[in-house]
């Protein structure tokens, strides 16, 4: 039997966060810890958690798996199981709404400042903004990011700093949008930058490299805008 | 978007770039220290290399560089820590008391150094 401890809170009635142990029978099978989410609300419907694709593309399940920060849906139990304990809590540092869904409105936040969307200011032309094969490929390694949260809810300058750090998400994608060719908006998306926190805030600690699931470096794309906005102001 | 008056350049860049720099100078001057100590110092010789001025001058640009080494590190940490998020507005006057407190005492080890630069 795995010994399963859930995270539970309820604002209405709990006066306090607790962990509720669930015993579970795999069956001898590797199943994903979002299998055994669900195996277990269909016992007791009241557990609550954010899903929605089961296959690691919509983001939406990014908790924290016996201590690491990951997607319930393509985390196996053989991948994260020690001792036949399966820790289950939120993710860390956005505050709880219900159990293991947290409000994410300061993680958004964050990507709103960063204006995630492309912006050229010269004449539109009659087809696409045409991008050499070699300037696209800048963008791979930044545009699969799925916005999970994993990665800034597992840095310890995003705990501190929420509302002023952008965090390796967010960052993430403000170089997405900086290493873009059809972007013209380079010079004013640095400036908005340049301050002590935004960008300056992370601390090379590569949690956020770490815990990503879709395999992305959000410190690389950290040290490219710094070299950019190095290069830009000497 | 000046977030941080305090801060030691008002922006991120020009403080990492501060501290980076200042970090390798003062690497630089603990080796030299080290090296000059450890190849044997007495009292005559001591006070012979620092009555060199660029010795004095190197001296000078290690203690302005650990000022400004310490200010940028220790304000990154008092703004992670004792904030308004973290403690209420106990955070609020205890961040401003302790970067005040901290400028005082850079403030001092500063004009003090320069005194027993050349002072003597
Ligand atoms: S960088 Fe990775 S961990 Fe961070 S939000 Fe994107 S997909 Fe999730
Ligand atoms: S490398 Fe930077 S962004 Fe990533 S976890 Fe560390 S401090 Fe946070
Ligand atoms: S449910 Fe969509 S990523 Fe896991």
């Amino acid at each position: 039997m795995l010994q399963v401890s859930i995270y539970r809170y309820n604002p209405e009635t709990d006066q306090q966060p607790y962990m509720q142990e669930f015993q579970f029978d795999t069956e001898g099978k590797d199943l994903m810890v979002l299998d055994v989410l669900e195996q277990i609300k269909a016992q007791d419907s009241s557990v609550t958690y954010r899903r929605s694709c089961r296959e690691g593309v919509c983001g939406s399940d990014g908790l924290n798996i016996n201590g690491k920060n990951g997607l319930a849906c393509i985390t196996p139990l053989s991948a994260t199981v020690k001792n036949n304990k399966l820790v289950v809590r939120p993710l860390p540092g956005l505050p709880v709404i219900r159990d293991l869904v947290v409000d994410m409105s300061m993680f958004y936040a964050q990507y709103e400042k960063i204006q995630p969307y492309l912006q050229n200011n010269t004449p539109a032309p009659a087809i696409e903004r045409l991008q050499s094969p070699e300037d696209r490929a800048k963008l791979d390694g930044l545009y699969e990011c799925i916005l999970c949260a994993c990665c800034s809810t597992s840095c310890p300058s995003f705990w501190w700093n929420p509302d002023r750090f952008i965090g390796p998400a967010g960052l993430l994608q403000a170089y997405r949008f900086l290493a873009d060719s059809r972007d013209t908006a380079t010079d004013e998306r640095l400036s908005r930058l340049d301050d002590p926190f935004s960008v300056f805030r992370c601390h090379g600690i590569q949690n956020c490299v770490n815990v990503c699931p879709k395999g992305l470096n959000p410190t690389r794309a950290i040290g490219h805008i710094r070299t950019m906005l190095l290069t830009r102001a000497t | 978007m000046v977030t941080a008056v305090t801060s030691f350049g008002r922006s991120g860049t020009s403080d990492w770039l501060v501290q980076r720099v200042s970090g390798v100078i003062l690497l630089a001057y603990f080796l030299f220290i080290a090296w000059v100590v450890l190849s044997g110092v007495d009292y005559v010789s001591w006070k012979a290399l620092f009555a060199q001025t660029w010795v004095r001058v190197f001296s000078l640009m290690a203690l302005l560089s650990l000022a400004a080494h310490a200010w940028i590190g220790l304000w990154a940490v008092v703004t992670d820590y004792l904030t308004e998020r973290m403690m209420g507005t106990t955070g609020n006057v205890l961040r401003i008391s302790s970067q005040l407190a901290i400028a005082l005492v850079l403030f001092v080890y500063v004009v003090w150094g320069v005194q027993v630069l050349w002072g003597y």
